[in-house]
């Protein structure tokens, strides 16, 4: 291979978000040679937008909390949906996670005696999340940043990874190309650590940013790896609907967290109508739906939302508790929140669903890939708690750091590659260059997001997702023809038009995944099948997506059953 | 300024190009109310210039990697409203200017990850408890909102020469030690460094790395003048600079 650039290691991580760094620090700190490869530049991963903050049981502020009620917490939100193991290792380690990040230098917010403030959240029993007024991320992503780069890990930024290498039925290396020069690149491996985030990209309205284009999780079910909950796409009920530049644009829960309201164009507090005990704190799922149904019977704000209303808490109490929101209403919408309400609606947001992993090791089902983070599943279930993701990111980057760089120590020696493969890959993402058709990869892009976000959105009926299915094949075509122009210098439209082929063959998993539910549990709601099948058939199965000859196949395998012990404390207190 | 009307025509003029072949090139577009500049600058990627280099994430002002020149002067193009700049005119746009050139809207910024891998990190006492109060954090936290958009490294006069980019660490990175130095835990001393290495008393404090910053960091003011006197403290007033380190005064 002597026309790529190589490098050699013992673990490479896709991904430099909170789960991607967390897996290299550990696996770094094991002892193995560790790289971290990422799109964008370091630190600019979407983790460094989480907002409200980070949930971990330390009971600082409810002295009652402890692991057994985040975890019961966790198991309802995603509507029994999730692995219990993961949920277990979640709740008894984020606290852990949490004070170990503070000890790596992270400044939390802090209470009267002096320790890590919590936070109000949907969905959790008690004040729970750690956090930094409304810029959690941040702190995380920047101390995660240096605890790395001071350990010794190998950074590969504006690197970006189009296909995983194989050899023997194992994963080997990965393959990829610098955004600035075009140029390829090959990574050997012992391990592999996907933490590449999630796929929002393929929804017209997102919160998410143009580097959510579904690549860890398409990468891995190419290299047979299998995706379970891809049904599961959680429409955050709170974006920026108005102006239309910022339209999706995240609103943070911390918002209602702190006490804001949220009424329709009566003034009513509609929430009442749909979950009267927890009213604006209910998990997402029920108050993006409750959004949806206001604006659909026609109690909706002018540009189509619902008023999030904080106007009524002190003005620097606001501005202290949730500055970057107060800022972005300000700068982008003219809006000043301390004494007006926000116009706001459903974004695509999260998906729960992922690369399946064991518990434990965040090992996948294809012998030398791991992986962490938003793109692996099973830890949400059907509907991801707020403040549970970042403490996941922590929980399961450590194990899977940990468990790759224990893979690469017992599989020691580098295996071969299959040449055959990079040139097939590199023809195969060159192939734009020469195309003559009038198309463009933008062009298809916004076909795909209008496809998903009609009929595969916050509302399905199986008519509308089989319409998407059937369209699939030909968008396939097209996008073989799509046209790129200019050099492989730093050229976004080409970069599009790889990140198209992932989010096409994931919005197709998406969308099975999605006719194959039969009943609304959770974030995936089917018009045709209303009812929750609770106690029956659908919530003993997750869904499961496998990739074969060039084909996405779709199946359901059994949910891993939840022992006793742990059945009697999401029951005792249901 | 009025409120930008959908429909509105504006032109943006807009460097493109890489190495020695640079050129302006005017693009014209129909605004929607409410765009910042970003809006408009992936409208004209996706319509009409597909191979338009730019980096941006978030698009809310939380990343810093939107940073450019309009009209001259440097800011997040995703918080630039173009309600708020003069359209009559055509808007231009070019990439920030104190780092090497790559292609259209986007500078190598590589050198400053350098700068930050000398930075001694966070160093707690073994031992330490981790008690500490928000008054104690009031200040750090400033510091630690930066969001490493490099537009005060790109004001800085210093660093617009570019010889002077080994001897001097630039604002950003004052800000980062200011938040290391001042954080309740820490014991490190990072006087030398940023006597030495970083160059702290070639800065004269003329502010403009303050008034460009999205985040609102008194950059020189609270962190410059402030590590500047612990330099001093270091040297001629010891016992002072060891107060101030273990309060995590100023
Ligand atoms: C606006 C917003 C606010 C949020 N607020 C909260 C909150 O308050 N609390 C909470 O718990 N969660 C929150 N979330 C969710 C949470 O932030 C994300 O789920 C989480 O940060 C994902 O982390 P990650 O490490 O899995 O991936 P990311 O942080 O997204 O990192 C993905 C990394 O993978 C890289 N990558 C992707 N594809 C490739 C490729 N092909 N080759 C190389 N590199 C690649 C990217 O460059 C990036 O470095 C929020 C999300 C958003 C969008
Ligand atoms: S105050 Fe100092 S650091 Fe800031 S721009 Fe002026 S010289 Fe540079
Ligand atoms: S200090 Fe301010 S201007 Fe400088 S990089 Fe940080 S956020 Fe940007
Ligand atoms: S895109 Fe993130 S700061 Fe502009």
């Amino acid at each position: 291979m002597a026309e790529y650039q190589t490098h050699e290691y013992d673990v490479i991580v896709i991904g430099a978000g909170g789960a991607g760094l967390r897996a290299a620090i550990e696996s770094s700190a094991m002892g193995a040679k560790t790289a971290l490869v990422c799109k964008s530049l370091l630190g600019k991963a979407h983790t460094v937008m989480a907002e409200g903050g980070m949930a971990a049981a330390l009971a600082n502020v409810d002295k009652a909390d402890n692991w057994q009620t985040h975890f019961r917490d966790t198991v309802l939100g995603g509507k029994y949906m999730g692995n219990w193991r993961m949920q277990q290792l979640h709740a008894q380690e984020s606290p852990e996670r949490a004070l170990e990040l503070e000890r790596w230098g992270a400044v939390f917010d802090r209470t009267p005696e002096g320790k890590i403030n919590q936070r109000a959240f949907g969905g959790h029993t008690w004040k729970r999340l750690a956090h930094v007024g409304d810029r959690t991320g941040l702190e995380m992503i920047r101390t995660l940043q240096d605890k790395g780069v001071h350990q010794g890990i190998d950074v590969f930024m504006e690197c970006t990874i189009v296909e995983l290498l194989k050899d023997s039925g194992r994963v080997v290396g990965a393959f990829g190309y610098w955004r600035e020069t075009g140029k390829f690149v090959v990574f050997k491996a012992k391990a592999v650590v996907m933490a590449t985030g999630g796929i929002g990209k393929m929804f017209r309205v997102t919160s998410n940013s143009w580097e959510y284009t579904a690549d860890g999780h398409a990468l891995a079910l190419r290299a047979g790896a299998e995706l379970i909950d891809m049904e599961f796409v959680q429409f955050h009920p709170t974006g920026m609907v108005w102006p239309p530049g910022v339209k999706g644009i995240l609103v943070t829960e911390a918002v209602r967290g702190e006490g804001g309201l949220l009424k329709n164009s009566q003034g009513e507090r509609f929430m009442e109508r749909y979950d009267p005990k927890r009213m604006e704190l209910s998990t997402r799922d029920q108050v993006a739906k409750a959004i949806y149904t206001e604006v659909k019977e026609g109690r909706g704000t002018p540009h189509g939302g619902v008023w999030l209303d904080i106007s009524h808490k002190d003005a620097e109490y606001i501005k202290k508790k949730l500055p970057s929101m107060y800022h972005q209403f300000k700068d982008l919408a003219d809006v000043d929140i301390t004494t007006s309400p926000m116009e706001i609606g459903p974004t695509m947001h999260y998906i729960m669903g992922g690369i399946r992993v064991v518990p434990e090791s965040g090992a996948a089902t294809v012998p030398g890939l791991f992986a962490c983070g938003e793109c692996s599943g099973g830890m949400h279930g059907g509907n991801r708690l707020g403040g549970n993701s970042l403490s996941d990111l922590l929980v399961f980057g450590k194990r899977a750091g940990e468990g790759a760089a224990l893979f690469a120590r017992d599989n020691g020696a580098h295996v071969g590659f299959d040449d055959a493969q990079i040139k097939r890959t590199e023809q195969d993402v060159l192939r734009p260059f020469e195309s003559r058709a009038s198309h463009t990869p933008y062009d298809l892009h916004f076909e795909l997001q209008d496809l998903m976000q009609d009929n595969v959105g916050i509302m399905r009926t199986g008519d509308d997702l089989k319409t998407a299915i059937a369209v699939f094949p030909a968008f396939n075509e097209k996008l073989r023809g799509a046209r790129v122009e200019g050099s492989r210098m730093f050229n976004p439209g080409w970069h599009l038009a790889w990140d198209m082929v992932n989010m096409l063959l994931i919005a197709e998993v998406v969308a099975r995944a999605a006719l194959q539910r039969e009943e609304s549990r959770g974030a995936h709601t089917r018009l045709d099948f209303p009812k929750t099948d609770s106690g029956g058939y659908w919530e003993t199965v997750n869904s499961c997506a496998t990739y074969e000859d060039g084909r996405v196949g779709m199946g359901l395998i059994p949910k891993p059953v939840m022992p006793a012990e742990l059945k009697a404390l999401v029951d005792a207190t249901a | 300024m009025s409120r930008m009307q959908t429909g509105q025509k504006v032109t943006f003029r807009i460097l493109r190009g890489e190495g020695d072949s640079l050129k302006e090139v005017d693009y014209h577009v129909e605004a929607e109310t409410g765009w910042v500049v970003l809006d408009a600058v992936l409208n004209i990627q996706a319509t009409q210039a597909p191979d338009l280099s730019v980096r941006w994430n978030c698009k809310a002002a939380k990343c810093g990697s939107c940073s450019a020149e309009v009209n001259g002067k440097p800011r997040l193009m995703c918080k630039t409203r173009l309600d708020d700049i003069d359209t009559s005119q055509p808007v231009v746009v070019h990439p920030i200017k104190s780092f090497p050139h790559v292609k259209d809207l986007v500078a190598d910024v590589k050198w400053n990850y350098e700068v930050n891998k000398r930075i001694t990190p966070f160093t707690p006492a073994k031992d330490a408890d981790f008690t500490y109060y928000q008054e104690d954090v009031d200040r750090v936290q400033e510091f630690r909102k930066c969001i490493e958009c490099f537009l005060c490294q790109n004001v800085c006069h210093i660093l617009r020469n570019h010889e002077a980019h080994s001897r001097f660490a630039g604002p950003r990175f004052f800000v980062r030690v200011a938040g290391l130095e001042m954080h309740p835990m820490d014991t490190a001393d990072r006087t030398q460094f940023l006597d030495q290495e970083a160059g702290v008393f070639l800065c004269n404090i003329t502010k403009c790395c303050t008034h460009v910053c999205p985040e609102d960091i008194h950059i020189t003011d609270n962190a410059i003048i402030p590590l500047k006197e612990r330099v001093i403290d270091r040297k001629y007033d010891p016992l002072q600079w060891l107060v101030r380190k273990v309060t995590g005064k100023k």
